[in-house]
């Protein structure tokens, strides 16, 4: 029931928002909720880590980036297009990674989403460095003219809500059961019968397809595509993501990427209010320093704060109510 | 002399940078391998040790004029240092959980070690230039062989070898063999576990801190070379399994001089072609060349 009420809560507070933030920052915030969440449902919820989801991510942005932009496609099948690559990349590189596990699977994703990049970074669609410019947002069905911020943030919201229902569904299902199964103890669950490798496949590419999904919406949200968004340094970032807000949670990948993101935004700022209050004039370049931030957020996460945010707010909860925890 | 139409000259310069590549892949995959066995950690932080240690040479010479046959010692001391105090002070409290937290906090520290860097010496590289006496080239009539070049595969190839002997045929070695397989037994005979522990993820970094220096004459020094090394590494150590000493050296330096040929012969997959082996290699045999399955 209290479930239900916080759902209700979100949703009339996310369709007030853009009145009174920035709805860009808010749509950027929302593609990487959707892709830390796609993310979570892999490493929270089936136990695999997952250390090149930026190709899924980047790989389904360039998709719908260079059809809209270059075939002239309208915004919906250029958004299913991307979408379809992530899946395909997901398909490709899970084949292959499935085969080994634990900390071999996370080497190999890396490497794999790596050649990709270097794929991006000379293949002449891409547009190397620079990048996949002017890409235009288009009408949805022909009809709403999404270059209005304000109906780009509802569409974008949609399509969160969307994906965000079917992790939630998955999660639930006896399908989500079975990877939950995996994540304890897999020898058990091939022991039962299950033909584990199928079933993290699946999940794999699931994970891949929203991740494209959240990829190709951010690639017509801001009208561009770069490399950064296949470099390896992104799929950092989406770890990072998860971690924080909490791993194996619903809640945490999206207040996860609701803080890194507003940190990435507002870490200038916060590194001058920090010179000022110490007077070492070094604090002044940290914005361009953002990696020196997350990695000692990622330390911290891992030696002190494993279960994140929403996950510490959870035992918080449980060790209040321990009836209701028995 | 040409063959398959490529001069005889540029095949055989390509062979050897792909030998000197292969040198520090072997280097940086042996330190991994030895980490792995005894912490059941992937040490993602190599190749930002690496980097450190090419920097600490550059450092040395143009902070201290401290030239480098001595950074050629002193940077691999201190940055083991570095690492027994990352080990002492951060890894150890993750032994008890699942591995991935170990490779996790080691992107951590990777990140943060090259956010600092960038932010003192920004993107470009540095040079730092051949000692003067390993500097020219020997003729040996059918290619130039630069000097340095030689040194640098020589070297890793001694420093290789010398740690396989160690941890194969020695006392010290068979401790390290013997922590690998059960840790709770050898600490009941009395051998210092922990210890071991922190020594063994101190020398491995060293290792990677030696081919930092060894690098730095051959590539530009800059706060990003560790990087891209890394996840190269990551395939290498993929493909040969981490079960065997011998296998890493092997494995790192066959790829190396693949990656040589490829550019001779094909450019556009020069990045890539390691990563395409390796993707081969497990759809035939997932344990990787030298794996054994755990």
């Amino acid at each position: 029931m209290n479930r239900k009420i916080a759902y209700a809560l979100a949703f009339i507070a996310a369709l007030a928002v853009p009145y009174f933030v920035y709805p860009v920052f808010l749509m950027k915030v929302l593609c990487f909720a959707l892709f830390a969440s796609a993310f979570n449902l892999l490493l929270g919820f089936t136990g695999l880590l997952s250390f090149g989801h930026a190709a899924f991510f980047g790989g389904a942005g360039y998709m719908a980036g260079y059809a809209i932009r270059s075939w002239g496609l309208p915004f919906e099948p250029g958004i299913l297009l991307g979408t379809a690559a992530g899946a395909a990349i997901g398909v490709v590189m899970g084949v292959i990674a499935i085969r080994r596990q634990g900390i071999y699977f996370a080497m190999i994703t890396l490497a794999l989403a790596q050649m990709l990049y270097f794929a991006c970074l000379q293949a002449p669609f891409t547009g190397g460095e620079d990048g996949l410019q002017g890409v235009p947002r288009g009408k949805l069905l022909g009809a709403l003219d999404l270059s209005n911020d304000l109906a780009m943030y509802y569409v974008v919201l949609a399509i969160f809500i969307g994906g965000f229902a079917l992790i939630v569904r998955t999660v639930h299902s006896p399908f989500g059961q079975v990877l939950k199964a995996v994540k304890e103890n897999e020898p058990r669950a091939i022991s039962l019968g299950y033909d584990t490798d199928k079933y993290k496949l699946l999940a794999f590419v699931l994970s891949a397809a929203l991740s494209g999904l959240a990829g190709a919406t951010k690639t017509v949200v801001l009208g561009f595509e770069t490399l950064t968004d296949v470099h390896w340094s992104m799929s950092g970032l989406v770890i990072l993501m998860t971690l924080v807000g909490g791993l194996g949670t619903l809640a945490g990948p999206v207040v996860g990427a609701l803080i890194i993101v507003a940190l990435e935004n507002k870490l200038g700022d916060f590194g001058n209010w920090l010179a000022t209050l110490t007077s070492i004039e070094w604090f002044r370049t940290l914005d361009e320093s953002v990696t020196i931030v997350t990695g000692f957020i990622f330390i911290v996460c891992v030696l002190a704060f494993r279960r994140g945010i929403v996950g510490e707010i959870g035992a918080l909860f449980k060790r209040a109510l321990p009836s209701r925890a028995a | 002399m040409e063959i398959f139409g490529v001069p005889l000259q540029a095949l055989l310069s390509q062979l050897l940078l792909g030998l000197v590549n292969g040198s520090f892949y072997a280097m940086l995959s042996l330190g991994l391998a030895v980490i792995f066995g005894l912490l059941n950690v992937i040490n993602f932080a190599h190749g930002a040790l690496y980097m450190m240690g090419a920097f600490l040479a550059w450092m040395g010479l143009n902070y201290f004029g401290v030239n480098y046959w001595v950074m050629l010692i002193a940077a691999p001391l201190l940055v083991g240092a570095f690492g027994i105090v990352i080990e002492k002070s951060m890894l150890r409290r993750l032994y008890q959980l699942d591995h991935l937290y170990g490779l996790l906090l080691t992107f951590g520290i990777t990140l943060m070690m090259e956010g600092l860097f960038r932010s003192f010496y920004g993107v470009s590289g540095q040079p730092y230039s051949v000692p003067d006496a390993l500097s020219g080239a020997f003729n040996l009539g059918f290619m130039i062989l630069p000097k340095y070049r030689a040194w640098v595969v020589f070297a890793s190839m001694f420093v290789c070898f010398a740690t396989w002997y160690v941890i194969e045929k020695t006392r010290l070695g068979a401790y390290l063999r013997a922590g690998t397989e059960n840790p709770k037994l050898v600490e009941a005979f009395g051998v210092n576990v922990p210890l071991m522990v922190t020594l063994t993820y101190g020398f491995g970094v060293a290792l990677a801190a030696l081919a930092g220096v060894l690098a730095a004459p051959v590539v530009q020094v800059s706060p990003l070379m560790g990087a891209n090394l890394i996840i190269v590494v990551f395939a290498v150590v993929v493909i040969g399994g981490m079960g065997s000493i011998l296998g890493a050296i092997v494995t790192g330096l066959a790829l190396g001089v693949i990656e040589g040929l490829t550019r001779v012969f094909y450019p556009e997959l020069s990045a890539t072609v390691v990563f395409i082996i390796m993707a081969i290699v497990l759809m035939l045999r997932p344990a990787g060349l030298f794996g054994r399955e755990k």
